[in-house]
């Protein structure tokens, strides 16, 4: 896929950056790379940013039906044109809020390893809600079943974990999945697939890893540390 | 007068939403509320069977939003209730006759002559779901006590948050007392404690429901069915008043329970 189009995850949803350059082209890969990854985005909330693009409220609002039609919910468009904004306004789209907290997440990504940028998603995640990061995810809140989390690394679930959540889904066998009540529809940590029994105890802190080849979960107690 | 739009919608289909969406408005309009319910479903309409107003339709939805009508001449008036009227769907066309636009536009042509629009949604989370949820104020799922029902419920609500339309409301519709005491059936705690809104009612399972539509008839107005009377006491809370929920096995003695979740529900 071209480098025009760049998704990443923030707090408000899935930031979306397009580059510079031709808007009809842009605007084409944009749908496409959407199209592409829909199974993956579905139900997600989109933040456009669309650089120096500058959009006419017209093309906007086709936009906005053709993200809908996908199955996405554009909820923001940032952009340094006068045009644009206006038109994001007009159509009742947020057009700010975000462009800090997206650079403040970037900068404080600075000096991690390469894929261990975290993102901190809080909101219930309901069914059809999907969360896709190469890096570690924290969700405060709950994964109700129907809902997902794909991640390159981590994935800590302060709340009830009921959905799939995959981690380490590049590979790394090293990840972890924490929550307050592990119960999770299926487990998946690297190549590893785990359905949980059906009978459980009271809800108590878990974390799962993988140990000889098998995904296990274990009670959380106090001073407990993780290779 | 500005009519508050609700919009009744489930995600799975046959849970109650069309007979749900009969009842409410019958009961608001027995209330003394100027009451209009629009059928969305095109294609597969069956309000007005529900209704009891088959045989009246002459224009429908879709004949307004192609100017083959003016929308008082869609607009039939119940055989009960002088203050309720239905907008049928077509029969013969599909969700793609109309957009979420001429949802729009035709709510708000009638907010000024009513207090409140009762929209019917289709199952699904397509164009029809889409049409029915684009003028609404307010929403109201329905759900049944099984898993199934429940997990769709879960992603409209997901949906219509995301449409900056929630809080929505849920009723939970077929509660099976002995279902529930067997063990056999979701409770409404259950429900709640996955969903995480605001309940605005409980419908107790009900063969007299099923007699009810097939006659045309809506159960909320007859005054001895507590069917009827749960639907009523749901429009009560719709208007604003404070009404207790009836004691059932489903419900009862989680009310301690049920009403921290209300409390802390939502996100």
């Amino acid at each position: 896929m071209a480098e025009t189009v760049q998704i990443k995850g923030i707090r408000e949803g899935l930031l979306i950056s397009v580059a510079e350059g031709d808007w009809p082209a842009a605007e084409k890969d944009l749908l496409s790379e959407l199209d592409r990854q829909k199974d993956f985005l579905h139900g997600a909330k989109l933040i456009l940013d669309v650089n120096g693009h500058g959009i006419n409220a017209a093309t906007m609002g086709r936009l906005r039906d053709q993200i809908s039609d996908q199955g996405l919910s554009l909820w923001g468009v940032l952009s340094r044109s006068p045009l644009t904004e206006r038109s994001a306004q007009a159509m009742g789209l947020a057009t700010r809020i975000h462009q800090a907290e997206a650079r403040e997440e970037e900068q404080a990504a600075e000096g991690l390893p390469a894929g261990a940028e975290a993102v901190l998603v809080r909101r219930t995640l309901r069914s059809g809600a999907s969360i896709v990061h190469a890096g570690h995810v924290t969700l405060i809140g709950d994964l109700n079943p129907g809902a997902e989390i794909i991640a390159g690394g981590d994935v800590v679930v302060w709340g009830r974990l009921r959905g799939l959540v995959h981690a380490g889904a590049a590979g790394d066998e090293g990840a972890v999945v924490c929550a307050l009540d592990l119960a999770p529809t299926q487990l998946r940590i690297a190549s590893h697939i785990a359905i949980p029994p059906q009978e459980r105890e009271e809800p108590s802190p878990e974390i799962a890893f993988v140990r000889d080849g098998q995904v296990v979960a274990e009670p959380w107690v106090p001073g407990m540390t993780i290779k | 007068m500005s009519a508050r739009v609700i919009t009744i919608t489930s995600g799975k289909g046959g849970v109650g939403k069309t007979t749900a969406t009969a009842n409410l408005s019958a009961a608001l309009a027995d209330l003394g509320y100027k009451v209009v319910c629009i059928d969305a479903d095109i294609g597969l309409r069956n309000l007005d069977v529900v209704l009891g107003l088959e045989n009246r339709i002459v224009y429908d939805l879709v004949d307004v939003v192609e100017g083959r009508c003016k929308l008082r001449q869609a607009m039939i008036r119940d055989k009960r209730l002088e203050e309720l009227y239905l907008i049928p769907a077509a029969q013969t066309r599909d969700k793609n006759a109309i957009s979420p636009k001429d949802m729009q536009r035709v709510c708000d042509e009638l907010r000024p002559d009513f207090d409140f629009i009762i929209i019917d949604s289709p199952a699904g989370i397509e164009r029809g779901f889409k049409n029915a949820i684009a003028p609404a104020d307010e929403v109201i799922i329905v759900t049944n006590p099984e898993v199934s029902a429940v997990r769709d419920a879960d992603r409209i609500i997901g949906l219509v948050e995301a449409e900056q339309k929630g809080p929505a409301k849920l009723i939970v519709n077929r509660l099976n007392d002995e279902l529930i005491e067997r063990g056999d059936m979701l409770a409404v705690a259950d429900v709640l404690e996955l969903l995480a809104v605001d309940l605005i009612g409980i419908i107790p399972e009900d063969q007299a429901v099923l007699v009810s539509t097939n006659r045309g008839a809506p159960i909320a107005l007859e005054p001895k069915s507590r069917t009827g009377q749960a639907f009523r006491d749901v429009a009560k809370r719709l208007s604003g008043q404070e009404v207790a929920y009836a004691e059932t096995n489903g419900t009862g003695g989680l009310f301690g329970r049920l009403s921290k979740l209300i409390r802390t529900g939502g996100s």
